[in-house]
């Protein structure tokens, strides 16, 4: 079988519990969810709800033989439940019943309908991947370890909001976690296509409904977080539109992230953040130290307006109006992104090529009689190149073109704010600006692209590639294909109790494309657990008499 | 003799102090401003508790007027001056005056009746807090400088100076922060008194890039300490309003106050307030789904260009949606015309697609489903210029906000032109509202325009009250008026037939 164990063994415990519950779930998720009014804030969410008809091809299995091993895997599913009935439940038999009328995707409704084509095949397929994948790859203890900042539970992880999206478009919100252990048992229940991570309220976020208008209920800390998507970008770049990306267009992305990061760092003084690949067409940043988690609104507000530059909707005319001396942020920000603009921008993008497109660049020249100076200039060479277009400005400024009146200075900042138009952020501030704001979590797996939501090395940005980030598919596959003969168990749950073995065993995701990705993961969460458990101790000790517990328990 | 330990005394302490009598305290004014941070305690008769309550809302609602009307600071305080001195006159130690115990008295006093007036919701608490701030910085800055130096350092805010050396070696850095010309910057930097806080005190500055931030430390210069001044003050007022909101139950009160705080709250009544539903609806107007199109030429412009953007592209986004469909419910659309609505509109995409993404918000817009509070108000009020105008600046690809401040001169002045204003007169005059932020202005000088002749004849018959004809601070009043005004002839007709018959 080449599909060497779908975890027949490690199945054994959740299979039946979660064929039986699945069915149950979602619609009291969908009836809890739609009662909520924050679910307006997630209507603009990233294209996310689309993600049912997307879903099918991007989890077709790219191989005849992959293609086999899933369904093969599917036929075990079969054998596993059929062994099951004698033993199951008399709830599980309603919930049978109920399943008929739902068109859920879920891997005991593909059996039933099975000749109804190979789309329920691949959909049913799909899922089996997607267990694979939260069973043995996604790092949950590195996750628990991120958000609690300790390795003992504390109210950071337990009052710690998720919500999961679940196959039937389904949002279950406000769900929490007493551990990371029944953190990882409900995602293998549900297999949600999607996890959010939400703030951390005042009390459990489950008993939301009892502390309705008053004030006990309440946002209390989240990450900063930051959102950058690609699609801001339509009107520069020239070579995608929409979702879709190339290398080309990913550099707008990496100089976003210089920028941000020196300011995040320098200016603001933050030490921990983290960038995540959205899976298609963006990055999240999580800024995760303390001082950062507790912002509250009006503060991440005045965050996002100290980075924000390019303003003003598609009728704003003029997209970068600076005042002038430039703020330090903005010149330094200008001295990270000039040879990203000569480079990435001029030479690549090409953004002036066309006359219309070099028209409105005309129109960020302040001086008329330069600009026609330039406009004749250009009419006469069809298909000038940027660059020289670019060089153009300053090169016929110097000889005389412009009119007596024009100051250098004058051109020079018109010049500067073409340059940030191009190159500087364009930031999702509403992710930023409201604590209350759900983000996607990374590690969860893209519906769309089947990538996986991996962090980002700051230390090798530029090598980062986001068309060669792991798709479940490749993870699944990289499994199958290790000789290494691994612990058998493969859950990583169960690998922490394993203290009978001589050689510490292989994790499932050690034998993947994925590994990099989770020690980068495993190295920041470290670093950030240190600098609490320090600033823990320090109020220990100018806290006299409170006794804070730091030990470490193994999780 | 037995003693309580340490616990259980603080306890009992605790409990006691919400019940226990205030106790009397002389209270002093050294200062002509005040952080309001003690209650007072000194008896008062009942009809100055009323008077002066109201006397402090005149000047407050006042006050909150001016910045609807999109004043400057400068206008604004010419503006309040006489009513200040009217109704809160509030004078400087140094002018020597006999009455300045009873004027910081009433201020004190005043403040804290309104206080109970409005601590009942969030939203007054809110509205509150912000005009109360208003006021605050209006005084702030008319306080004599020396004086005002005096009350700050009681404020015991933990600011750092900057020494010398820092100052130095940060001048350039410094220096683009102020915005100091090329000339004597370096010493003008160092003139200038410097102090660090954490950034988080000074929001508002770090918003606007008005300080210079080295690992998470503000810079902030002399001039600028008043906004942390002002911040402090708005914290503390909104925590406790928060304190007394919860107080307010346990109110110890004989039924003669709770009506006049009752009929305070009232009051406060401003207009960015909700838009009352019964009375934006017109009679005899066909108002449905079919008849938007047509009814859009009534539109103000902020809407006449969503709805041209909706036209074009069959889709708007998140927040011209709501902007929208908020305006529309103003109007009289009722929900299930304003699904069909925008169903037809988004004539690209499938019922699926329509059903799952867009019909839950508008369905919550209108308050028909979502959370009690939603369900209970019908929703959300139709946002008025002022949210319109501060509220979500509208980014890449988005079409709402108000064109007069959003737009770009050249694309505002091809809209205008489109819609029929292509007045040289009318779109100078646009133009220099524009320059000068009063956008408001803009829109009423373009529905004057677009309304010329009908406001004579309403005016010469004497149809509309000067009320109906002052400025326009709302979209749905925009259209209301224009309808009514093109309508005119006709209802007037109707109205003559019936007489006769």
């Amino acid at each position: 079988m080449p599909h060497s164990d779908p975890p027949v063994a490690a199945e054994d415990d959740t299979a039946p519990e979660s064929t039986a519950r699945l069915e149950e779930d979602p619609a009291a998720a969908a009836a809890s969810s739609s009662a909520e009014e924050e679910d307006v804030i997630m209507a603009e969410a990233d294209g996310v709800q689309g993600v049912v008809e997307e879903h099918i091809p991007g989890a077709e299995p790219p191989s005849a033989q992959a293609q086999a091993g899933a369904e093969e895997a599917d036929d075990d599913m079969v054998e596993i439940t059929q062994e099951q009935r004698p033993g199951v439940k008399l709830e599980d038999l309603f919930d049978g019943e109920d399943s008929e009328d739902e068109e859920f995707p879920s891997s005991s409704n593909a059996l039933k309908v099975e000749d109804q084509g190979a789309a329920t095949a691949d959909d049913a397929a799909a899922f089996e991947l997607l267990r694979t994948y939260y069973q043995r790859c996604f790092p949950w203890r590195y996750m628990f370890q991120w958000l609690n900042h300790s390795p003992v539970p504390t109210n950071d992880f337990k009052h710690r909001e998720f919500s999961l999206w679940l196959h039937n478009d389904a949002v279950m919100r406000y769900q929490s976690y007493m551990t990371s252990d029944l953190f990882r048992k409900d995602v293998l229940r549900l297999m949600p296509r999607r996890i959010e991570i939400g703030p951390v309220y005042t009390a459990d976020p489950r008993d939301h409904k009892t502390f309705r208008n008053s004030t006990a209920f309440q946002a209390l800390a989240k990450e900063l977080c930051f959102d950058i998507d690609l699609t801001d970008y339509d009107d520069i770049r020239t070579c995608c539109d929409k979702a879709n990306i190339c290398h080309k267009c990913w550099r707008f992305i990496t100089m976003a992230i210089k920028v941000l990061e020196a300011a995040l760092r320098e200016d603001f003084g933050f030490q921990h953040i983290l960038w995540v690949f959205s899976g298609r067409r963006g990055v999240h940043a999580w800024v995760c130290d303390k001082k950062a988690r507790t912002l509250d609104d009006q503060q991440r507000k005045a965050i996002t307006g100290y980075l924000e530059v390019v303003t003003g909707g598609t009728q704003g005319g003029k997209k970068v109006n600076l005042r002038r001396p430039l703020h330090p942020h903005l010149s330094r920000s200008l001295d990270l992104l000039k040879d990203h603009f000569q480079q990435d921008v001029l030479e690549v993008q090409d953004p002036w090529r066309t006359a219309e497109k070099a028209e409105a660049l005309l129109q960020q020249i302040p001086d008329p009689s330069l600009r026609a100076a330039l406009r004749s200039k250009w009419e006469a060479s069809p298909g000038r190149s940027s660059a020289a277009k670019w060089a153009d400005i300053d090169a016929l400024a110097q000889s005389g073109a412009s009119s007596a009146a024009l100051d250098p200075r004058d051109l020079l900042d018109a010049k500067q704010d073409v340059v940030l138009e191009h190159t500087y952020p364009r930031l999702d501030a509403k992710v930023t600006q409201q604590l209350k704001h759900l983000l996607k979590s990374p590690f969860v797996v893209h519906p769309g692209t089947g990538r996986v939501c991996v962090p980002i090395d700051r230390a090798r940005l530029d090598a980062f590639d986001p068309l060669a980030v792991p798709t479940l598919q490749d993870l699944v596959r990289e499994i199958d294909a290790w000789g290494g003969g691994g612990g058998g168990g493969g859950a990583e749950g169960v690998m922490a109790d394993g203290g009978g073995l001589d050689v510490k065993p292989v994790q499932d995701w050690e034998k993947t494309s994925l590994k990099p990705y989770i020690e980068y993961f495993r190295s920041f969460v470290t670093a950030l657990m240190k600098d609490e458990k320090e600033a823990a101790v320090k109020r220990e000790r100018e806290e006299e008499g409170v006794q804070v517990k730091v030990e470490s328990l193994e999780f | 003799m037995n003693r309580i330990d340490a616990k259980r005394r603080n306890v009992l302490d605790h409990r006691k102090k919400q019940f226990a009598d205030p106790s009397y305290k002389e209270t002093h004014y050294p200062h002509r401003l005040n952080f309001y941070s003690t209650p007072p305690t000194a008896d008062i008769t009942l009809e100055q508790f009323e008077q002066w309550a109201i006397d402090r809302l005149r000047v407050l609602a006042e006050l909150e007027a001016c910045s609807f009307r999109n004043r400057t600071p400068a206008e604004t305080a010419a503006h309040m001056k006489p009513l200040l001195d009217k109704y809160l006159p509030l004078d400087a130690s140094s002018s020597g005056n006999s009455k300045l115990h009873a004027q910081r008295q009433k201020d004190h006093y005043s403040h804290f009746i309104l206080r109970l007036a409005f601590a009942s919701t969030e939203d007054l608490r809110r509205r509150f807090a912000r005009v109360e701030t208003m006021l605050f910085r209006l005084r702030f800055q008319t306080d004599d400088s020396r004086e005002r130096a005096a009350f700050v350092r009681t404020l015991n805010l933990d600011w750092e100076p900057v020494p010398e050396e820092e100052k130095r070696a940060l001048a350039p850095q410094l220096a683009t922060t102020v915005g100091f010309g090329s000339g004597k910057r370096a010493q003008q930097v160092l003139d200038e008194d410097w102090c660090k806080v954490d950034w988080t005190r000074v929001p508002d500055l770090v918003r606007d890039r008005k300080v210079f931030l080295k690992g998470g430390k503000a810079y902030v210069p002399g001039r600028e300490q008043q906004s942390m001044v002002l911040n402090t003050f708005t914290s503390r007022l909104e925590r406790a309003l928060e304190l007394t909101a919860r107080a307010l139950p346990r109110l110890d009160e004989d039924d003669r106050l709770t009506p006049i705080l009752n009929h305070l709250s009232k009051n406060f009544i401003a207009p960015d307030s909700s838009y009352n539903g019964s009375s934006a609806a017109i009679e005899g107007a066909e108002i449905t789904a079919r008849n938007i199109d047509n009814l859009s030429q009534h539109f103000p412009m902020c809407m006449a260009h969503l709805h041209r953007s909706l036209r074009r592209d069959a889709h708007l986004k998140h927040f011209g949606r709501l902007q929208y469909t908020l305006f529309l419910k103003g109007i009289g659309l009722n929900l299930e015309e304003c699904l069909v609505f925008w169903r037809s509109s988004f004539s690209k995409i499938t019922d699926d697609t329509f059903n799952k993404e867009y019909r839950y918000n508008v369905r919550h817009a209108y308050g028909d489903v979502g959370g009690d509070a939603n369900r209970r108000s019908g929703g959300y009020s139709p946002y008025s210029c002022q949210k319109i105008l501060t509220e979500h600046a509208p980014g890449p690809g988005d079409a709402h906000g108000c064109p007069y401040r959003h737009f770009s001169m050249e694309n505002l002045a091809t809209l205008l032109r489109a819609s029929g204003v292509t007045d040289p007169k009318v779109l100078q005059g646009v133009m220099e509202d524009k320059e000068s932020q009063k956008y408001h202005m803009a829109c009423n000088r373009v529905f004057e325009h677009l309304h010329k002749a009908e406001l004579k004849r309403a005016k010469d018959d004497g149809v509309m009250t000067a009320a109906q004809l002052e400025t326009i601070v709302h979209p749905n009043e925009y259209f209301k008026r224009s309808y009514l005004l093109k309508h005119m002839g006709r209802q007037q007709q109707q109205g003559d037939v019936k007489m006769e018959g």
